[in-house]
């Protein structure tokens, strides 16, 4: 009996060190780090192309007031509530942050003290940044007003609100590599478009259905999904349903009129106004990536 | 049996009068769908894809505040279920909701003030009108498709 205890007890030992093993944070190797100092003024297009503002500045922020980035509204999602932080240059902010902290956290959602970042802010799509972006990005946002304060913190359901189990979540999904596999040779404006919206664009975040531990369902890549707040349905985006042209969905992305006028709504009017901001070059890549991908239903 | 009855009475008394005339879920979308033929008719204008007509363009307009002014009254509590994409937040949050069909309203009617004579002003004035389909649609419609 003793010595069955103690069995149990040595297989429990393993087991928590195995758990704490695999999930320990991976951040980036020293020479993979992103390299500084970053161009502001190239930022400015990482930062509207990977919407900020959308989620970090207030709710219903216009103008100006989109570049404070204090932290936004929660996003209330079956595992619970998300409070984005503060991401503005100041103390309550990435102020004291390092490039290399900065690309560590958008690239593999390790925080400066080592903690797993939840996956509702969308590294599993930015990790697929070129380092040279995430430092023009990290330079821009440098620039921005300093926010004073720091939200509080969401409301997380057990076992979701174990950080450390993210490590293991990470394993299964946290992969930078492309998702769909574009042509050899492939025009470099689909190429472009490849890595605005698997990249920094983070689209398929809302618009491929997730599996049930959260992770992108790639089989159904940009097919449509539940509403993550839980209203309606994000739409397919696919050429399987989508059947606007290339300019007609470049269009929408710059104006936010469907091609029989309807209008953009939901959280998509927030995308689309920055989408808005976008070069006509960088929408028709968009469109063209668009067109390109596999047909879903 | 009495309580099949009485069910039957009361489902029919419930279905007939929606199917034999419209409610206001139809009227709405009714609304709605005149207000998309009406901005594609001025987008068309303005991207140049027909010619620029100026009794066409301050027809549009009139219409928009037309339908800016009935719009809000077709939706009476209960509308909120049904095939509908009416958001919840419309009756959960009345002061919201009243404040942007107001903002509807006034910008329609500050836009047909406007009586624009060309493509450009008529632009000035069409997109202080569209600007309500963002902001509205961001909150109180939830699209099903």
């Amino acid at each position: 009996m003793r010595r069955l205890l103690a069995a149990l007890a040595g297989l429990a030992l393993v087991g928590a060190l195995a758990f704490w093993l695999l999930t320990a944070p991976q951040p980036l190797e020293d020479a993979a780090v992103a390299q500084g100092p970053g161009d502001p003024a190239k930022g400015a297009r990482l930062f509207h192309s990977g919407g900020c503002a959308s989620c970090h500045a207030g709710k219903g922020a216009k103008g100006d007031d989109r570049l404070k980035l204090g932290g936004g509204a929660a996003l209330d999602t079956p595992f619970g509530s998300f409070q984005p932080p503060n991401i503005s240059p100041g103390p309550d902010g990435i102020g004291g942050w390092s490039l290399a902290d900065f690309d560590n956290a958008m690239r593999r959602g390790v925080a400066p003290d080592g903690r797993h970042y939840y996956p509702a802010f969308p590294y599993t799509s930015y990790a697929r940044m070129r380092p040279g972006d995430v430092a023009d990005l990290f330079a821009f946002l440098n620039t921005l007003p300093a926010v004073a304060g720091k939200p509080a913190e969401g409301a997380i359901a057990f076992p979701f609100n174990i950080r450390r189990g993210i490590g293991l979540w990470k394993r299964l999904y946290l992969d930078p590599a492309p998702v769909v596999a574009l042509p050899a040779g492939a025009p470099a404006q689909l190429q472009l478009g490849q890595y605005l919206v698997e990249g920094p664009g983070h689209c398929s975040e809302c618009h491929t259905p997730r599996d049930q531990f959260g992770g992108p369902d790639k089989t159904k890549w940009l097919a449509g999904a539940p509403d993550p707040e839980g209203k309606g349905r994000v739409p397919n985006i696919t050429p399987g349903r989508l059947g606007w042209s290339a300019a007609e969905i470049a269009d929408y992305l710059k104006t936010g009129f469907t091609p029989d006028y309807d209008s953009v709504g939901g959280t998509m009017v927030e995308v689309q106004a920055n989408m808005a901001h976008l070069s006509d070059a960088d929408r028709a890549a968009i469109a063209a990536y668009l067109k390109a991908v596999p047909a879903a239903k | 049996m009495l309580r099949t009855v009485i069910a039957a009475t009361l489902a029919a008394a419930v279905i007939l009068p929606t199917a034999a005339f419209a409610g206001p879920i139809e009227d709405r979308q009714a609304i709605m769908k005149g207000n998309g033929r009406d901005t594609k008719m001025g987008g068309d204008m303005l991207k140049g894809a027909v010619p620029f007509d100026a009794a066409a363009a301050n027809k549009i307009l009139a219409n928009y505040a037309a339908a800016a002014k009935a719009f809000p009254n077709h939706f009476p509590a209960g509308s909120d279920k049904g095939d509908t994409e009416a958001a919840p937040a419309i009756w959960t949050k009345p002061a919201d909701w009243k404040a942007a069909t107001a903002k509807f309203q006034k910008d329609t009617a500050t836009a047909v003030a406007l009586k624009p004579t060309d493509a450009a002003s008529f632009g000035k004035a069409f997109g202080m009108v569209t600007a309500n389909c963002k902001s509205c649609h961001e909150g109180f419609r939830i699209k099903k498709g």
